[in-house]
């Protein structure tokens, strides 16, 4: 298995909630990709959004400019 | 074969909506079930024709689009998922019964039911939708087109006057959606149900609704949902509180190719094509000595379809006689409209219904002119 990491994960209410984060990641260049919510998280969608921590202001601000709810933010290690 | 039953399915699909479903059936694993390429591919797809349909019908956010299987569903999760009984519904004569089967169980349970009649043409007052508003009415369900006559109910009047009054409106777009555009805020639309396989050029087991948001509907399923796996109840978050178990992802896919298609090609263009066969097919029977057409042409507000009788001719077997001599399909009998078809006068000999695509050609109108006028002659 791989080295765990320190990241950010986004959790979301519904999978719709995910591919619309998804979609609008991709579109404005933000890094990061979809991943199975890890053990350690409670939510509601089995996928979040795994991007490094020091994107958490710039996720935040893109989100809240798109409209997209998350469940919760967490940080980490994956 | 002539295929002219296009209200009750558009046979003839674009070739893109052909290639999506069958790409799809190579790709596509179980949306919103794993974090694999597989659901991914899946969950993206459907997603794509989720935000597809909220730009189509301007919802203000792709979550308030559901899937289901047809309008049939569509109708009964909105029918029955937001009037209780005690509740006042107003509905229409020039309902399909996809609407007042629902109803008329709701009625069962003690829903109380006013029918706006329909005249012998077969359209509404709209005066009559405010004169049958009561302290208790919760809603009007209403068609956006009779599927029998092809005329249209203005939404947009009634939905002023549901607004007016503070109901839900909840619409039947079956025959409009991908022929008409629809715009849910501008005409005050709460609930929007649509099929995939009619004007939306999808396949067959696609279908769907709009719920404005704040709208509280109870699901009729409840069941996987691919999130909340350990709560005893069915997640309440739009739109997995109406898609219980698994979606029809590969129909979904070209229902999204569906929608695109009509988009890149312009929904007024197919439209004109489509009513341009109507006018040219109904101009050219009118004057045929026998030949009653029912509904009013005196509007140009309509979906392409054409209903008429020969004489009194069973209308199943000039439908039947249409087949075997022209090749030429349509659909008989009664159109699944009950009321309407008591408003007409036509319960006994039931209708032959001929419903245009823009696929459809003038020679092709031409050859059914010709067969109408031909079997008006015989004895």
């Amino acid at each position: 298995m791989r080295k765990k990491e320190l990241k950010l994960i986004v959790t979301f209410h519904t999978t719709a909630d995910a591919m619309a984060m998804e979609k609008a990641c991709k579109e404005r260049g933000v890094p990061g990709r979809l991943i199975p919510v890890p053990r350690v998280i409670s939510a509601g969608c089995g996928l979040s959004w795994c991007a490094e921590t020091a994107e958490k202001e710039n996720i935040k601000a893109m989100m809240q400019s798109v409209g997209i709810q998350e469940e919760d933010m967490h940080e980490c290690m994956v | 074969m002539i295929y002219m039953d296009n209200a009750a399915t558009t046979m003839k699909k674009p070739q893109c909506v052909i290639e999506a479903v069958s790409a799809a059936m190579c790709f596509m694993g179980n949306a919103g079930r794993g974090a694999h390429a597989a659901s991914l591919d899946a969950s993206r797809s459907i997603y794509g024709t989720r935000q597809s349909l909220a730009e189509f019908f301007h919802a203000e956010n792709p979550k308030q689009i559901v899937f289901t299987n047809n309008s049939t569903e569509s109708l009964n999760i909105a029918i029955k998922g937001t009037i209780r009984p005690g509740d006042h519904v107003i509905t229409t004569e020039m309902e399909h019964n996809s609407v007042l089967r629902p109803l008329y169980e709701m009625e069962e349970r003690g829903v109380e039911l006013t029918i706006i009649p329909a005249d012998k043409r077969g359209m509404v007052d709209y005066d009559d939708f405010a004169k049958a508003v009561r302290s208790n009415t919760k809603a009007i369900v209403c068609t956006n087109a009779s599927n029998l006559t092809g005329n249209k109910v203005d939404i947009k009047k009634v939905g002023e006057i549901a607004k007016k009054s503070g109901l839900l409106f909840i619409v039947d777009a079956s025959q409009t959606a991908g022929v008409y555009p629809i715009d849910v805020q501008d005409m005050n639309i709460d609930i929007l149900c649509f099929t995939g396989h009619k004007g939306l050029l999808g396949p067959q087991g696609t279908g769907g609704m709009y719920v404005r948001t704040g709208v509280e509907v109870k699901p009729l399923k409840s069941g996987g949902s691919g999130v909340l796996t350990y709560s005893k109840h069915h997640p309440l978050e739009m739109p997995t509180a109406l898609e219980a178990g698994t979606l029809n992802g590969h129909g979904i896919a070209g229902l999204g190719a569906g929608v695109e298609y009509i988009r890149r090609t312009g929904i007024d263009k197919i439209r004109e094509t489509e009513l341009s066969h109507m006018w040219k097919f109904y101009n050219g029977v009118k004057k045929i000595p026998g030949v009653k057409i029912y509904g009013d042409f005196d509007t140009e507000d309509r979906c392409p379809i054409v209903t008429l009788n020969i004489g009194d001719y069973d209308s199943s077997e000039v439908s039947d006689e249409l087949l075997m001599t022209y090749d030429i399909s349509t659909r008989p009998g009664a159109h699944c409209a009950p009321l309407m078809h008591k408003a007409l006068g036509t319960v006994e000999q039931g209708a032959v219904r001929f419903s245009f695509s823009h696929y459809n050609t003038e020679e092709e109108i031409a050859i059914a002119v010709k067969a109408v006028e031909e079997l008006s002659k015989e004895e």
